[in-house]
C-alpha cells in the first residue's frame, strides 16, 4: 500500500514538474502569467488521443509531433498576442494584468475551440496498459513510461539551461532583465524563445498525462492551478524548485487520495499553497524578493 | 446643484425601473432579472478590483456560496434570517481569503482566486456525497420572480449608493493612494491591507446576496450549476468594457454585453465561449482602461485639436 502510493505519487509528481516547468519559464523569463497553460495541455492530450485513435500513431512518436506543435504555437501567441502588451506596459505590475486578463480570454477561446470538437464527455485512450511490477506493486506501463518521458524532458531541459551558452541567457533574462541587454541579451527574443519553450513543455506534458488519465475539454484549469502552485512553492523561475515541488505535490495529493479521501485532494493542494504563501511566499528554494 | 440633480435622476431611475414588472411580461421581468444580476455583480466586483487593481477571478464563487446557502437552509430558515445567514458565510469565506492573500502580491492573489471557485465547489460536492448522501437539491421559496427583480433593484441601488459613498470618503482616498502607488500609501500612514480587506469583504458579501436572491429562480441547484466559471468571466469582462475606475462604468458595460451574450447564448449555443473570449481579448487590447475612458479621452482630443484649429481659421 504504502509503496505503491509512493510510486504512483512519483509518477503524478513527475508529470506536474515536466508540466510545471513550462510555466515556470513562461512566467519567469517571458514575465507572462499564463492562465490558458492548462488548456494548452490539455489541446495536447486531446492531440494524442487523436493520433492514436484515428492514425494508429503511438503516444511517443505522437510526442515527435506534439511538441514541436506546441512550440509552435507559443511562438506564434507570444509574437500575435504578448508582444504588444509588453510593449505597451509600464511595469511589471501592469503586464502581469494584462498577461492575466489577456490570457483568460484566451483560456475560454481554446476551451470553447475544444468542447465544438470534442464535446464535452471524459477521454481517454489504451496504451501499453500491462501490469509491471516493481518493488512488489503492481504498476501498469503507461505510468512507468509516462515517469521516464518526465525525467527524460525535465533532465533534458535542466541540462539545456545549465550547459549551454543559450541557456545561460535565458537564465540571465529571469535573474534581471533590465541588466541582460548590457552583455548583449536580447531579450525579446530569450522571452519568445522561453515562451515557446514553455508551450512545447506544456504539450510534452498533455501528451504524457493523456497516457494514463482521461480528460475532457474542460479540465484545464485544474492543471494550470496545479502548475501555478508548483511555480510559486518552488520559487518563480527556478527548475530545480518546479521540480522538487512537483514532486511533493504528487506524492500529497497520492497520499491524500489513498489515505484520506480522493475528492479532498485540490482541497490538500490549496492548503499547502496557502502555507507555503504565509511561511514563505518567495517559495521554498526562491531568493527573498527585492 | 450638479448633486442634487444626479441624486434625483437616480431616484428617479430607480422608481422607473422598480414599475418595470407592473408593464413586462414574464420575459421581460427574467431579462431584466439577469440584467440586474449582472449590474450588481460587475458594480459590485469594480468596487473592490478597480481601485486596488487586484483582478479578482473568484466572483462565481461567492455568488455560488449564496445560492447554495439558499438550496441548503431554505426549508430550515424564514426568509429574509436565509439571506442574512449567506451574507454571513460569504463575509467569513472573504475574510479567510483576504486575510491569507491581501498583504502579498497581487499576483498571488489572482492566482488564488483562480482556483477558489473550484474548490469551494469540490469541496461542496465532497460534502454532498460523504456526509448529507445527496448531490443537488430542490428550492422551493414562496418568492415571485417580481419578487427576486425587486430585490435585486434594492441591491443594485445599494451597491451604487455604497460604491458612490466610498469615492467620496477617507477610505475611497485611502484607495486611489494604494492603486496609484502601495509604497507612498504606505508611507502617508494608510493601512493597506485592512482597506483592502474591507473592501473586498464588502464587495463579496454583495455578490454573494446576489446569488442568494437569484437562487429561487432554479429550482433545482446543483454544484456545477451555482458554480459555473463563466459567470465570473462573464463579470470581469462587463466590468472592464465600461471601466472598472468609474462609478457608472461597470454599469455601461453590463448592459449592452448582457443583451449581446443573451443574443449569442440563443442563437450561437455551441461557439459561446469562444466568441466569449474572443470579445475579451479584443477588449483588453483595445479598450484596456473601459468604454469611458476611452470616450473621454477621444472627446478631449477632438476638442484639443478644433481649439487649435480655431486661431487658423481666425488668421
Amino acid at each position: 500500500m504504502l509503496v505503491a502510493a509512493l510510486l504512483s505519487g512519483l509518477v503524478l509528481g513527475g508529470t506536474y514538474a515536466l508540466v510545471a516547468m513550462g510555466l515556470t519559464l513562461q512566467y519567469g523569463i517571458s514575465r507572462i502569467m499564463n492562465l490558458a497553460y492548462g488548456e494548452m495541455i490539455i489541446a495536447a492530450a486531446f492531440l494524442a488521443y487523436v493520433m492514436f485513435s484515428t492514425l494508429g500513431l503511438n503516444p511517443i512518436a505522437g510526442l515527435l509531433i506534439a511538441v514541436p506543435a506546441g512550440f509552435a504555437l507559443g511562438y506564434i501567441v507570444y509574437g500575435v498576442m504578448m508582444s504588444p502588451l509588453v510593449r505597451r506596459a509600464r511595469d511589471k505590475a501592469s503586464l502581469e494584468i494584462d498577461s492575466i486578463l489577456a490570457t483568460f480570454g484566451l483560456l475560454f477561446v481554446i476551451q470553447g475551440i475544444m468542447l465544438v470538437t470534442f464535446g464535452a464527455n471524459f477521454t481517454s485512450y489504451s496504451y501499453l496498459n500491462d501490469p509491471v511490477t516493481i518493488f512488489g506493486t503492481v504498476l501498469a506501463a503507461n505510468r512507468v513510461l509516462a515517469l521516464v518521458l518526465a525525467v527524460v524532458f525535465g533532465g533534458g531541459l535542466y541540462l539545456l539551461l545549465t550547459r549551454t551558452l543559450w541557456g545561460t541567457a535565458l537564465r540571465a533574462v529571469a535573474v534581471n532583465p533590465a541588466a541582460a541587454p548590457l552583455v548583449g541579451i536580447d531579450v525579446d527574443r530569450a522571452a519568445r524563445l522561453a515562451f515557446a519553450l514553455g508551450g512545447g513543455l506544456a504539450a510534452a506534458g498533455g501528451v504524457v498525462i493523456s497516457m494514463y488519465q482521461t480528460v475532457t475539454a474542460t479540465s484545464g484549469v485544474v492543471f494550470t492551478m496545479k502548475a501555478l502552485i508548483v511555480v510559486i512553492m518552488g520559487g518563480v523561475g527556478n527548475l530545480i524548485g518546479a521540480l522538487s515541488a512537483g514532486l511533493i505535490l504528487g506524492l500529497v495529493e497520492t497520499f491524500v487520495a489513498t489515505y484520506v479521501d480522493p475528492g479532498l485532494t485540490l482541497a490538500a493542494t490549496y492548503m499547502i499553497f496557502l502555507a507555503v504563501l504565509l511561511w514563505r511566499p518567495a517559495g521554498l528554494f526562491g531568493r527573498v524578493a527585492r | 446643484m450638479s448633486r442634487i440633480l444626479s441624486s434625483a435622476l437616480f431616484i428617479v431611475i430607480v422608481a422607473a425601473l422598480a414599475c418595470v414588472p407592473f408593464v413586462a411580461d414574464s420575459y421581460g421581468v427574467t431579462l431584466g432579472i439577469g440584467m440586474l444580476g449582472y449590474v450588481t455583480l460587475a458594480t459590485a466586483w469594480a468596487l473592490f478590483s478597480g481601485p486596488t487593481r487586484y483582478v479578482s477571478l473568484a466572483t462565481v464563487a461567492f455568488f455560488g456560496i449564496g445560492a447554495y446557502t439558499v438550496a441548503v437552509f431554505s426549508e430550515t430558515i424564514p426568509y429574509p434570517l436565509l439571506l442574512v445567514t449567506a451574507g454571513a458565510i460569504g463575509l467569513a469565506v472573504a475574510l479567510v481569503v483576504g486575510l491569507s492573500t491581501l498583504r502579498l502580491a497581487g499576483v498571488y492573489f489572482v492566482i488564488f482566486t483562480f482556483g477558489l471557485a473550484e474548490l469551494v465547489r469540490q469541496l461542496v460536492t465532497w460534502y454532498e456525497v460523504n456526509v448529507t448522501g445527496t448531490l443537488g437539491r430542490y428550492i422551493f421559496l414562496p418568492v415571485t420572480p417580481e419578487g427576486i427583480y425587486w430585490q435585486l433593484l434594492g441591491l443594485a441601488a445599494i451597491t451604487f449608493l455604497i460604491s458612490w459613498w466610498i469615492g467620496r470618503s477617507r477610505i475611497g482616498l485611502a484607495l486611489k493612494v494604494i492603486g496609484d502607488d502601495e509604497i507612498v500609501a504606505a508611507h502617508c500612514g494608510i493601512d493597506i491591507a485592512r482597506v483592502k480587506l474591507a473592501l473586498f469583504a464588502i464587495s463579496s458579501v454583495i455578490i454573494t446576496l446576489v446569488g442568494a436572491i437569484q437562487a429561487p429562480r432554479w429550482t433545482y441547484v446543483e454544484p456545477t450549476i451555482a458554480f459555473n466559471p463563466t459567470i465570473s468571466f462573464l463579470t470581469l469582462i462587463m466590468a472592464l468594457l465600461g471601466g472598472a475606475h468609474r462609478l457608472t462604468g461597470p454599469l455601461l458595460g453590463a448592459v449592452p454585453l448582457f443583451l449581446l451574450f443573451e443574443w449569442l447564448s440563443a442563437n450561437f449555443p455551441n461557439h459561446y465561449s469562444i466568441i466569449l473570449g474572443l470579445i475579451f481579448i479584443a477588449i483588453v487590447f483595445i479598450l484596456p482602461r473601459g468604454v469611458l475612458a476611452f470616450a473621454e479621452e477621444n472627446w478631449r482630443r477632438w476638442r484639443k485639436t478644433e481649439i487649435k484649429n480655431l486661431p487658423a481659421v481666425a488668421e
